[in-house]
């Protein structure tokens, strides 16, 4: 069976000896020393540091042992099956990693003279067309650093349209579905707007008629993912859109469940005005264990004069950064996004091309329906909602039964199959099914992967009933045992830096 | 997919035909469209994606290889520009470690016991972000400074129930930009701070008459946008406390080993942009935004983004990690977060914990000495140019400096025109953001500039301001 490396790694803290040292800075020249004096008499006094910081002092040797250690105690995409719904976790191409670290990329100041970054504008200008041909939008803005990032631009684009119109003021209400990811309510709730929640109907997908009582003259717009959190297409898109449409609203696209629907349907021509990407789930940037992303945002050509500045712009010659847009909604972070990620979007639409993307979108959704189907029928576990319809890139099934028989929750099965070399779904979400387990396996895995997994549920499913405290008690076969997560959360244990470690530990 | 001839795509392993049959077989259709019957008919894509054709690895390398050889780099021509975004040397083992497939391909640790690398990676970060700020919590970041920000003036505004918050005037554009809108959805009303003509310091008058019971937060930085450092320190978080506002100051970490960190002039909240340490300027991202604050509940409760905690085993026998206080965040609180954020920079902050931990102590005092010698080298020459004022504030500089062009009647913009021509990029030009100080660039200077290439520079600049 899997066993994960376990170093028993010290905190960086304790290693080293004082005085070592794991990298040399390049030589002050004497000259320059005896130009410009002793520091001390340059630094004001009263800010100078005098006092002593704890650093770890290790050659480099060490430093890298340290972190190949930790990384060793590390799971990724590299690593195996890492279905986390709604996460997208598809293989991360090496070539675009590659491309990234040119110092032709790596090496450029945003602040650079337009005539001296004329590729990598090239590159982004490209890029924002075919992020909006995929989407159906009009125009795309590259700059948020992450889907959350993105939703908060688009809540604030909702704002400014409606203030624009005069109605900033009524506009005060943004609809948002119970099955929804929890950064929907959080963003709308940033750009300043009561969220309304609206429930999902029997077969797991926004009810028309709470969605016509929730609208009003409130309403800024409605926040919807489709396929939705149960990998469920909302059939009645249409409906929807008028009904939101007619009460004045605008339709936002939450992005993250966009891979299966590539090059299939269009968000734009389904009717969202503003739509965001996750470039690091859908465009296959690796997720760095959180981070970098980039949370492009496409628009309908009514919202594109609200965008953040600068925007590209090419003038049939050259590409320039144009900060000339007097509606624009100003700035949500520095400089153009995070230009190093979405070169490696660049590169992997290239590689996939137009019927690549298509595919891979074809693939994610008959790996899902394929382990929907391998999943079904096994003791203790049911599937929520329709059990005919088809999914799209995720399943969702519920651990009701099993945890009510054996008291093997979703949140220990999850923990069990890390033993099995493996990551977990996501769980606990959507919140509108009881122990849930969400499973998105992408196209990335080959079949034989996608049957290890469902073989490691089954199996785990049947340890439940016959061995459950074994269950209970797993992981048995990472780096490190189940934590006490309340510790890290309670006033007197809680230790966020190594400091505040130290000083409870006295 | 046609190009592929029957094969699969090497992402896409079963893309292979003869998969895909067995597997449809399995699921009981004959078609994948089948999977899509729900998708109202006129919503589906009648037409291929007006898209490029798939590329082999080759074709996709030559084409971007040949696009990204249009940029020009520091390497063709010597480049002082910082603002936000600064040239640092990042050292061989901090590439390696942030492309190893652990790291690189996971996601948030959402399962702590299968990711303890990357938490105990964070929680190092995190740990060595408090003893150069001196502040004792910090997240494992933001996305960068200028949502650091933001991010800093909502907290304050929560804690303290006010709505004001008081900026220096000169503060970068795309920070008080990015301020702008983040406070402007929370009600938060930003005023700005007068500086001393002749220091560029805070002018503390204007401080005194502008704070009052409305203000939330009291935000410096230091070193200052134009690159002098404040010394006021002292001074300003009191009044700001005798307030009762919260003192938030955001720093450039690569000053921290010689310069007075905040948690000693008793900032509550420090910000800044920890891409200096081991991050590349990538065109200005990703970047890292830095976020730290006191051992207090009051603050750590409202802190936005992820936090690494250390904790122990259930049956109390081994040290481990996990995410801390996540109660704070949206994919539990939902609307009530202290924030939306989930992704953040986390790898970023693993390359800053590398580089922290391969310099350690010394060589991080080190660093500030070595940029702030640089810096104040290159100062030293241009001021001796006849035409060249700089720097136009009477105060300490660190690591940029302002270079007036005023005296030589002429426009920042027609000299480093001239400064390309001979492959020298020269600083930000800021006579737009600061009409008052003329033409003005701000001119950046770190350890990756050589005493050649600050003297190239005096020399050009001569040439360009005194030739015709």
């Amino acid at each position: 069976m899997f066993k994960q490396a376990n170093w028993n790694e010290p905190v960086i803290f304790d290693l080293g000896r004082n005085g070592r040292r794991g990298h040399v800075l390049p030589k002050v020249e004497e000259e320059v020393k005896n130009a410009v004096g002793v520091l001390s008499a340059v630094l004001p006094k009263n800010m100078r540091r005098t006092s002593q910081f704890r650093l770890p002092e290790l050659s480099e040797v060490e430093v890298v042992r340290h972190f190949i250690r930790l990384s060793e105690m590390n799971y990724g995409v590299d690593s195996g099956l890492y279905p986390l719904g709604s996460c997208t976790m598809k293989y991360n191409p090496k070539i675009n990693e590659q491309l990234a670290s040119m110092p032709t990329m790596g090496m450029l100041h945003p602040y650079q003279d337009e005539s001296t970054v004329q590729g990598i504008l090239e590159i982004l200008y490209r890029l924002e067309r075919w992020l909006a041909e995929i989407t159906g939008t009009h125009e795309v803005c590259l700059h948020p650093s992450a889907g959350a990032h993105g939703e908060f631009l688009g809540t604030l684009l909702m704002r400014a349209y409606h203030k624009f119109n005069g109605k900033s003021e009524k506009r005060s209400e943004v609809i948002i579905p119970d099955s929804a990811h929890g950064t929907n309510p959080a963003s709308a709730a940033m750009a300043g707007f009561n969220v309304v929640v609206v429930p999902s109907d029997d077969e797991g997908c926004v009810s028309l008629g709470a969605l016509k009582a929730a609208v009003s003259e409130r309403t800024a717009g409605l926040m919807l993912t489709n396929p939705n959190t149960l990998g469920i297409f909302e059939r009645n898109i249409d409906e929807i859109a008028r009904i939101i449409h007619e009460a004045g609203g605008l339709l936002y696209y939450d992005g993250a469940n966009l891979n299966p629907i590539l090059g299939k349907a269009r968000p734009g021509d389904m009717g969202f005005d503003i739509v965001h990407m996750n470039i690091h789930k859908t465009f296959s940037t690796p997720h760095g264990g959180g981070g970098p992303g980039a949370g492009p945002v496409g628009v309908s050509e009514e919202l594109a004069k609200f965008l953040p500045v600068p925007r590209i712009v090419f003038d049939g010659a050259c590409y320039r950064l144009d900060y000339d847009s007097p509606h624009s909604i100003g700035k949500i972070r520095s400089f153009y996004g995070n230009t190093a990620v979405l070169l490696k979007a660049y590169a992997y639409i290239l590689s996939l091309g137009f019927e690549g993307l298509k595919e891979a979108a074809e693939v994610s959704a008959l790996n899902a329906n394929y382990l929907m189907k391998k999943l079904r029928g096994i003791k203790g576990l049911t599937l929520p909602y329709d059990c005919e319809k088809p999914r799209k890139h995720e399943c969702v099934f519920s651990a009701k039964p099993l945890k009510n028989e054996t008291s093997v929750s979703a949140l220990n099965i999850a923990k069990r199959l890390l033993d099995y070399g493996l990551h977990a779904p996501t769980i606990y979400f959507p919140l509108i099914v009881e122990e849930a387990l969400m499973i998105e396996p992408t196209e990335t895995f080959e079949k034989e992967e996608l049957d290890r997994f469902a073989e490691a549920v089954r199996k785990t499913c049947e340890e439940a009933y016959r061995n459950p405290e074994m269950v209970l008690k797993a992981p048995h076969n990472t780096a490190i045992s189940r934590l006490d997560e309340v510790k890290t959360s309670h006033p007197r244990t809680m230790a966020l830096s190594w400091r505040m470690y130290l000083k409870k530990s006295k | 997919m046609k190009t592929l001839d029957g094969h699969n795509h090497p992402y896409i392993p079963n893309s292979q035909p003869e998969i895909k049959k067995e597997m449809m077989r399995e699921i009981g259709i004959k078609n994948i469209d089948e999977l899509y019957a729900d998708i109202p008919e006129k919503y589906r894509l009648k037409k291929p994606l007006n898209l490029p054709e798939a590329l082999s690895e080759f074709e996709v390398k030559r084409q971007i290889e040949t696009l990204l050889s249009k940029n020009k780099t520091n390497s063709d021509m010597p480049t002082f520009l910082g603002a936000g975004c600064w040239p640092h040397y990042v050292p061989a083992v901090v590439k390696e470690i942030v492309q190893r497939s652990e790291f690189l391909t996971a996601y948030t640790p959402y399962q702590p016991e299968i990711s303890q690398g990357m938490l105990q990676a964070l929680f190092e970060y995190q740990s060595m972000i408090c003893e150069l700020t001196g502040m004792d919590v910090a997240n494992s970041s933001v996305y960068d400074w200028a949502s650091a920000l933001g991010e800093a003036a909502r907290m304050a505004t929560r804690i303290t129930g006010r709505s004001e918050v008081l900026i220096p005037r000169i503060i970068h554009r795309e920070r008080a930009a990015t301020l702008q809108v983040y406070g402007e959805s929370a009600g938060i009303k930003i005023q700005q701070l007068a500086y001393n003509e002749e220091s560029g310091q805070i002018n503390l008058e204007d401080l005194k008459s502008k704070i009052s019971d409305r203000t939330a937060a009291v935000y410096i930085e230091n070193p200052h946008y134009l690159g002098f450092i404040e010394t006021q320190v002292d001074e300003i978080a009191k009044e700001a406390h005798a307030h009762g506002a919260l003192f938030i100051v955001g720093v450039d970490p690569t000053s921290l080993g010689i310069l007075k960190p905040p948690g000693e002039y008793d900032a509550d909240i420090v910000i800044g942009e920890a891409q200096p340490l081991g991050n590349a300027t990538n065109f200005g991202g990703p970047l890292l935004g830095m976020f730290a604050c006191r051992d207090d509940m009051n603050l750590i409760r409202q802190m936005p983004g992820r936090i690494i905690g250390l904790t122990t085993t259930i049956d109390g026998s081994k040290q481990g990690f996990c995410m801390a206080l996540q109660t704070r965040e949206q994919h539990i609180r939902r609307e009530k977060a202290t924030s939306n954020i989930c992704s953040n920079e986390a790898l970023c902050a693993v390359a800053s914990a590398v580089y922290m931990a391969l310099l350690g102590p010394q060589g991080i005092r080190e660093l500030g000495e070595t940029i702030m010698y640089k810096a104040n080298y290159a100062m030293r020459l241009l001021s001796e140019i006849e035409g060249v004022k700089t720097p136009i504030f009477k105060s300490a500089h660190f690591k940029e400096f302002t270079v007036n062009f005023d005296s030589a009647g002429k426009s920042v913009k027609e000299v480093h025109k001239k400064l390309l021509q001979n492959r020298i990029h020269g600083g930000k030009d800021i006579s737009k953001e600061f009409p008052e100080l003329g033409e003005t660039a701000v001119y950046c200077v770190t350890e990756v500039h050589s005493k050649e290439e600050i003297e190239r520079l005096a020399e050009v600049l001569k040439k360009v301001l005194g030739g015709r």
